[in-house]
């Protein structure tokens, strides 16, 4: 009897053991990743990097004012459209969810998920690049819209599938009709989840380099026009990167910590805003 | 011809202009035989051989069954005998279970409700409903009650604090949250969550309020208050409520249906009912020999 006592104490500990490790695998990586580009970027981080444009090949100094600005122009571009769409794509399928309609598009909202981002930029490219014959804001903002919106759909929906069902009743004994339960007491009641999973999109595709190459494609001087190609922080830090010049690397560094910073605090952003809005509603 | 429910000739004026050109009210035909509780009384709704089915499965059976005005009727039976059922198709809202089916009449005020023409917004608003569950909105309590008036265009936006603070005043609830009327309705015991949704439900001025269990799960203060409530309410509106509670039932309604496996087995005076049954049946359950 003790002799099985002990050894299922013995299998216990080996499964958190086992436990810890993978946490630790998952984590060393993802450690690793913040600490490097912190000790690379942080040393050319200065004001000039926020406030300078990029200087030529050669000259010191110089900042990625145009790239940060661009990189905000396109995420507000992508959330404009992907926002509206996403939630209304989910209220879709998780009030009229039942139809063979609403499974297609599930399915393909899941499968859109799922596509290599460098896909969805020759998508937006044949879209929106090729019948005008020029690379623009528009383009690249597209291109993350279509990233975004099979995320904001999915969560809408799984959000909404929480709400208690006795909520639309509330409002359709009252003479909603189906459409203004979702819109008036549904979708206000799942929000806060909502936001987050607009916030997590957002964050997700800041990151993004693949659909920005031939979209936004890339500019060297400040741009907020959205016919116009623009510069963004991921093709700009790429571009750094692959070139030989030594200057230039640093740059790269420093862009790939702000664009860390910025995926960061959108993260942070999801949770206090959820969190307010959650207070908001319990109290 | 969806906004033409004739209202009745000495209802209340009614607040939706629409309804008020409608042509005069054709003489409300009686299809349910009366009896001992309905003889000589207004008839609000009627029923008639209505039968039901979720999917394959019958609910109900040819239940004719007449509902008069200005008085409360009780539902009574035990769980799974209908009389939820029964009582979501006064105002359809069984529509939004799928693979559900209707077949007979109900008529509210002699129209049948059923029919084609009906506005079944106009229909809810006209035949409001009070759940088993409180489920106030996410919203603050102001909001909450004003829910109703604003979705239905009822009053403009300087008649509205009137309006709320007058539904909160009918359910007796106005004392303890006018000072919090922006708060969340959230943070309301169980029991003035309630009176809230009633509150909410008054606040389109129904003709007809449906009650499903409206107090299984309020403690028996809060099921006094409601009850209370219930007794103020029947002098302006006909108010049909479910309970399990048989003291309820005895206290609150001056008529009570016994249902039984989706069939009604007797309608009678709740007094009848309650001390010299018609049917052995109802006088087994309403002792406790079963159910």
């Amino acid at each position: 009897m003790r002799r099985r006592t002990r050894t299922r104490k013995a299998l216990s500990n080996a499964v958190v053991v086992l436990c810890a490790a993978a946490v630790l695998l998952a984590l060393v990586p993802l450690f690793f990743v913040f600490f490097y580009v912190v000790q690379q970027g942080f040393s050319s981080l200065n004001l000039d990097f926020f406030t300078k444009m990029p200087k030529p090949v050669g000259e010191a100094g110089g900042g990625m004012a145009n790239a940060i600005v661009g990189t905000l122009v396109l995420i507000a571009i992508a959330g404009a459209i992907a926002i509206p769409v996403g939630i209304i794509a989910g209220v879709y399928l998780s009030e009229y969810g039942k139809k063979k309609f609403a499974s297609l598009v599930r399915f393909t909202a899941d499968i859109l998920n799922g596509v290599p981002s460098i896909v969805i930029g020759i998508f937006a490219y044949g879209l929106a690049v090729l019948p005008v014959k020029h690379f623009s804001a528009l383009a690249g903002g597209l291109a993350l819209s279509f990233m975004m919106i099979p995320i904001i759909t999915r969560t809408t929906e799984e959000l909404l599938n929480l709400v208690p069902g006795t909520l639309r009743e509330g409002s359709l004994a009252l003479g909603a009709t189906r459409s203004r339960a979702a819109f008036s007491v549904m979708v206000p009641a799942a929000l806060p989840g909502i936001m987050t999973g607009i916030l997590v999109a957002l964050s997700r595709i800041a990151g993004e380099t693949a659909p920005l190459l031939f979209t936004a494609f890339n500019n060297r001087f400040f741009s907020t026009r959205l016919d116009q190609p623009i510069s963004s922080l991921t093709v700009q830090v790429y571009t750094y990167a692959i070139s030989p010049y030594e200057d230039w690397h640093r740059q790269a560094w420093a862009g790939a910590l702000v664009l860390v910073a910025v995926v960061f605090l959108f993260s942070v952003l999801a949770r206090v805003v959820t969190r307010r809005l959650e207070r908001m509603h319990r109290v | 011809m969806s906004d033409t429910m004739a209202p009745d000739v000495d209802a209340p004026p009614e607040p939706n202009p629409s309804t008020s050109a409608a042509a005069p009210p054709p003489a409300v035909a009686v299809v349910v035989e009366p009896n001992a509780a309905t003889a000589g009384k207004v008839l609000r709704m009627q029923t008639a051989k209505l039968n039901f089915w979720y999917g394959p499965k019958q609910a109900l059976y040819d239940i004719s069954l007449a509902i008069p005005e200005k008085s409360v009727t009780a539902f009574i039976g035990p769980s799974g005998c209908g009389k939820s059922t029964y009582l979501r198709c006064l105002n359809r809202m069984n529509d939004i279970i799928p693979d559900t089916r209707v077949e007979g009449e109900v008529l509210l005020d002699g129209r049948d409700i059923y029919g084609a023409g009906t506005d079944i917004v106009d229909l809810r608003r006209q035949v409001g409903m009070v759940f088993q569950k409180s489920n106030p909105f996410p919203k603050s309590i102001f909001d909450n009650v004003a829910y109703g008036p604003r979705i239905n265009g009822m009053y403009s936006k300087a008649e509205l604090p009137q309006r709320v603070e007058q539904a909160l005043r009918r359910s007796a609830l106005w004392d303890e949250v006018k000072d919090r009327l922006n708060t969340s309705a959230m943070g309301l015991s169980g029991g003035q969550q309630q009176r809230l949704c009633i509150a909410r439900a008054l606040a389109v001025e129904p003709e007809v309020l449906l009650m499903d269990e409206p107090c299984s799960a309020l403690d028996p203060i809060a099921t006094g208050k409601v009850e209370e409530l219930i007794y103020e309410l029947k002098r302006d509106y006909t108010i049909v409520i479910v309970t399990h509670n048989m003291q309820q039932a005895a206290r609150v309604s001056e008529s009570t249906a016994f249902f039984m496996l989706g069939r009604l087995v007797e309608h009678d005076k709740t007094e009848k009912i309650f001390t010299n049954p018609g049917q052995k049946i109802t006088e087994d359950y309403i002792t406790g020999r079963f159910g």
